[in-house]
């Protein structure tokens, strides 16, 4: 069947893609729990703003909406944000690999699909639909 | 079960969420977690789905945190099984395509919905998906090999149709799905509910592709997997923008749920699936149940 190599390129960047989400995801973690990285909001406060609404615990903590955590990388609690950023964005990079691949193989109907979904996906981490800055 | 009676209990742990310090709650959502990750797998249902009524019930975080943490945990499984699934050929990418590209647009605004409703109607529909699900769990039954009399016209144009080899049986299974129009209404659907509660889809997604579209179950099974890994990454962006990740929340749920899967696994030649899967049935009973009862204002406050 036709789409095979599109499907074994697309699991080859699923694999390398989860497991480097996955490994800073970690990592963000463990610098977080041990203190070794400063985090943005402290663990000792996070008891007692946890059980609020989103909107209620940014603006206690300052936590940055948007793609405001770029900023706080060197906190250990956005670099777990990072993982978690990088996890959601492994789709988009297994689509766009396998895009030229779907066009040299004049496969239009199947570029056409993964080019929406591309655009859907990069549309959705804009941030421009959460209303984000 | 304990989770079951802790469904229950749970207001009054949850209300005293801030005497306790961070890191004791931190080591019970891990178990917990772990406890979800082995009995997901001994169910044959994905960990999402257990995730937020029994964490939503047990635990103090608020219901945006819990469905930022249910969504990425629905997502890591997905992301995780996908390239095994895909190499095996029990995944199609060509399959999940078309299904997670409406679905993807549906989980965002699923997600955007979820913000915007008060936690109240939000913990009341929660309570009647988790109640709905038990009903579809309970009563649907997978088809091995659906007939398929032929390609419907959309089918045709997406190239829905191909082969797998079954392992089982150690033969080609060759395959093509139908009803594509009801197909991507009903992902439409699942994409909205799975955006809005931080849901793993599975139990939705599988008796649309099989029961629906005709796909045999070991396909359906694993392009479900797929999808979901698609369509919670859309979702996925509108919690991380609007700050519903919450480290100290996702990282052991997704650490508990992964390692409970693996235990899972291996106990899973010794255990009666379907004796768990009664047992997880009722536990999800009555985790909507109490997310409704709550939702409703009766009993306490989460």
């Amino acid at each position: 069947m036709s789409g095979e190599h599109e499907q074994a390129l697309y699991a080859r960047w699923l694999s390398a893609g989860t497991h480097i989400g996955l490994a800073v995801l970690a990592a963000g973690f463990i610098l977080y729990v041990t203190g070794a990285l400063d985090p943005v909001v402290s663990f000792d406060r996070l008891p007692a703003v946890w059980s609020l609404p989103v909107d209620r615990y940014i603006a206690l903590t300052g936590w940055p909406s948007g793609w405001g955590w770029l900023r706080s990388l060197g906190r250990a609690d956005a670099l777990s944000v990072g993982g978690v950023a990088l996890l959601s964005a492994v789709t988009i990079a297994c689509y766009a690999r396998i895009l030229p691949e779907l066009l040299r193989r004049g496969e239009r109907v199947q570029a056409a699909l993964a080019l929406a979904q591309i655009l859907v996906l990069l549309a959705a981490a804009s941030g421009v639909f959460a209303g984000a800055h | 079960m304990a989770l079951a009676l802790g469904a229950f209990s749970a207001p009054a742990a949850a209300a005293d969420g801030g005497a306790v310090s961070w890191w004791v709650w931190g080591i019970a959502l891990f178990a917990v977690c772990f406890a979800i990750g082995i009995v997901a797998v001994l169910a044959g249902v994905g960990g999402g789905v257990l995730f937020v009524p029994i964490v939503g019930g047990l635990f103090p975080f608020h219901l945006d945190f819990v469905r930022g943490a249910g969504l990425l945990v629905a997502l890591t499984g997905a992301l995780s099984a996908g390239p095994g699934l895909l190499r095996s050929g029990l995944a199609s990418l060509r399959l999940a395509g078309p299904l997670a590209l409406v679905g993807s647009v549906t989980s965002i605004l699923g997600a955007l919905l979820g913000f915007a409703l008060p936690t109240t109607l939000l913990q009341t529909a929660l309570g009647l998906i988790i109640l709905a699900i038990v009903v579809l769990m309970a009563l649907a039954r997978g088809s091995d090999h659906p007939r398929v009399p032929a390609l419907d016209p959309l089918a045709a144009l997406f190239g829905l149709h191909g082969t797998f080899h079954d392992a089982s049986a150690d033969h080609e299974v060759h395959w093509k799905v139908h009803r594509t129009p009801a197909g991507l209404a009903a992902f439409g659907v699942i994409g909205l509910v799975g955006g809005m509660f931080g849901l793993g889809a599975g139990w939705a997604n599988v008796p649309a592709l099989n029961l629906l579209m005709g796909a045999p179950i070991k396909l359906a099974v694993g392009t479900s997997g797929l999808a979901i890994s698609i369509i919670n990454s859309a979702a996925a962006w509108i919690y991380i923008a609007r700050g519903a990740v919450l480290p100290v929340v996702v990282a052991p749920s997704i650490l508990g749920i992964m390692l409970g899967a693996r235990i899972g696994v291996l106990l899973l030649q010794k255990a009666s699936p379907a004796a768990v899967r009664r047992t997880v049935i009722v536990l999800l009973a009555l985790a909507g149940l109490r997310s409704l009862l709550v939702g409703l204002g009766i009993g306490a406050s989460s």
